[in-house]
């Protein structure tokens, strides 16, 4: 196959979790602009959803939005039945839903804990094994992709850089980590690639206080050599990229986008 | 109060008859999302109705399979929790038998039977899987009509669909009665809604409705909202299977009864 044809998602299908804003709304745009139809999942922001499969259908592509929360077993469970429903067997999921619950330790309540590893990693784990139980029963179909099916996590560069006062988001992401690596051990012999993404500072609602605040901008940019805040869309580049066959020979890998953050620039002419 | 905290769904609530039921619901202590497919009169009814209670807006089109899952979604993440489900949207298409078009046909019924169907089922399974985690049992009203029994000949589609909705109430009161989901209907004769606004306000019309009015007046929204809540409630926990009808007399009147004009 010809090297560009192998970044064409022409014929599959993927749900991305998470997808009305930011990095799952820009990795949902990326895979449909790839050729795969998109399921676009939220939580509350329905009108956000259905907008941004407004946007991908008037580009071309096809888009449905589908309502669930990560963090039930029962939501996710509808919502690969709906997407399924919608768009036929499901190809590639990008497992995207994520929030913080940021405290100091001693002011960081159990709920705040919960929320955040409930969501981002309890999440992880219902739409991942989700994604393998539907990938197995779909079946391989060569024609359409070499893999039996490609699951994709965002992570964080805090699945390796610790993070004081975001102690709960942190121990999500590292265990996302490991999630990510015996689910790729556990299921390689099968054809299912299981992969992540660690976005460095993406510019996104999650840090839009911080990046509006000058102080809070620049030191934002000491910690990346590459001098620029990324952008959702250089995630979600990389997510189409781990989707599509150019990367069939990647399994069990993190790629870290982060412009250099786990260079640990403070140790350039230091330390 | 009778629906103290419980969540409802009522379907075609922007106006009408949904609409007085949501007000009702509010009333009675619910919380009420209200699914429509008319985007601005769904925003407007939550809008004005949030003075009585919680109430939300959500679009969907009951018809559509993905709609249903959406507006169950919506609801669990803005109330936690559906107890209550009313079937109320439903659609009319006016033409005779031997001119009707096929696809106004199933226009009319994939709204207001399969609409239903897809409605009660999502729900249905949702109260189940909580019954089976500890939960209490919810309750499904859906609304019928006195075209359940009585047919129109230049409403096929809607009278076929009212028909299918009493065998429905039943079949889904028989399947959801060992988890103690009850599934009752309502029975509307004329009420005042926009949809008989045109016909109440021609003379020969109105005098037609009410020759087979034995109270002698058009019902109102408001009288159809009290039975819902009845039936919503604690109150009605002995009935299910039923259709209730509410018409001024017309099920049981062979005839017609002279019109008193008292406008005149």
């Amino acid at each position: 196959m010809a090297y560009f044809d192998l970044f064409s998602l022409k014929g599959q299908s993927a749900i991305v979790t998470g997808a009305s804003s930011g990095i799952g709304a820009a990795a949902a745009r990326t895979l449909a602009e790839a050729g795969a139809r998109v399921v676009v999942n939220y939580r509350s922001s329905e009108a956000d959803a259905r907008a941004l499969c407004d946007t991908i259908e008037e580009q071309g592509g096809t888009a449905i939005a589908i309502g669930a929360d990560v963090s039930k077993e029962e939501d996710v469970i509808g919502l690969f039945d709906a997407a399924e429903d919608a768009l036929g067997p499901v190809d590639i999921v990008f497992s995207n839903a994520g929030l913080q619950a940021d405290a100091a330790i001693g002011e960081m309540s159990f709920e705040d804990w919960n929320k955040a590893i409930s969501v981002n990693l309890g999440g992880g784990f219902l739409v991942g094994r989700e994604a393998i139980r539907r990938f197995r029963r779909k079946g391989l179909r060569e024609e359409i992709s070499p893999a039996l099916g490609k699951l994709i996590f965002d992570s964080s560069v805090h699945q390796r850089i610790p993070w004081a006062f975001h102690a709960n988001y942190a121990a999500s992401k590292g265990g996302l980590k490991l999630l990510m690596e015996s689910l790729a051990q556990e299921t390689a012999s099968e054809k299912i690639r299981v992969n992540a993404v660690a976005p460095g500072a993406i510019a996104t609602a999650i840090n839009e206080a911080e990046r509006d605040d000058e102080a809070g901008r620049n030191a934002m940019l000491d910690l990346i050599p590459y001098g620029r805040i990324g952008e959702p869309d250089d995630i979600g580049r990389v997510v189409a990229w781990l989707a599509s066959d150019a990367s069939d020979y990647v399994t069990g890998q993190t790629i870290f986008v982060d412009g250099g953050m786990t260079l640990y620039p403070g140790f350039k002419g230091n330390g | 109060m009778a629906l103290d905290g419980r969540v409802a769904i009522v379907t075609g609530g922007a106006t009408g008859i949904g609409y007085a039921i949501a007000r009702r619901f509010l009333h009675d202590g619910a919380k009420v999302v209200i699914a429509d497919i008319n985007e601005r009169a769904g925003a407007e009814a939550a809008r004005d109705l949030s003075e009585f209670g919680e109430a939300r807006f959500v679009h969907a089109n009951v018809a559509e399979k993905l709609d249903v899952h959406n507006l169950l979604a919506s609801a669990l993440d803005a109330f936690s929790d559906v107890d209550i489900l009313v079937n109320n949207a439903g659609i009319v298409h006016k033409a005779g038998f031997l001119d009707l078009d096929v696809a106004d046909f199933q226009r009319v019924l994939d709204i207001n039977l399969k609409g239903a169907f897809l409605c009660g089922q999502a729900v249905a399974q949702h109260m189940v899987e909580k019954i089976r985690q500890g939960g209490s049992a919810g309750t499904i009203i859906n609304m019928s009509s006195v075209n359940a029994e009585f047919a129109l000949a230049d409403q096929v589609g809607y009278s076929v669909s009212k028909g299918g909705l009493k065998q429905l109430t039943k079949v889904m009161a028989l399947a959801l009665a060992p988890y103690g989901i009850r599934v009752n209907a309502i029975g509307p004769g004329s009420i005042m809604t926009e949809l008989l606004h045109a016909v109440a306000n021609d003379p020969a019309a109105r005098n037609t409705i009410l020759s087979r009015t034995p109270l002698g007046r058009i019902g109102e929204p408001k009288e159809i909202a009290s039975i819902a809540a009845f039936l919503a409630s604690d109150d009605a926990s002995y009935m299910t299977g039923q259709t209730v009808y509410a018409d001024g007399g017309r099920l049981a009147l062979n005839y017609v009864v002279p019109v008193r004009n008292d406008e005149d």
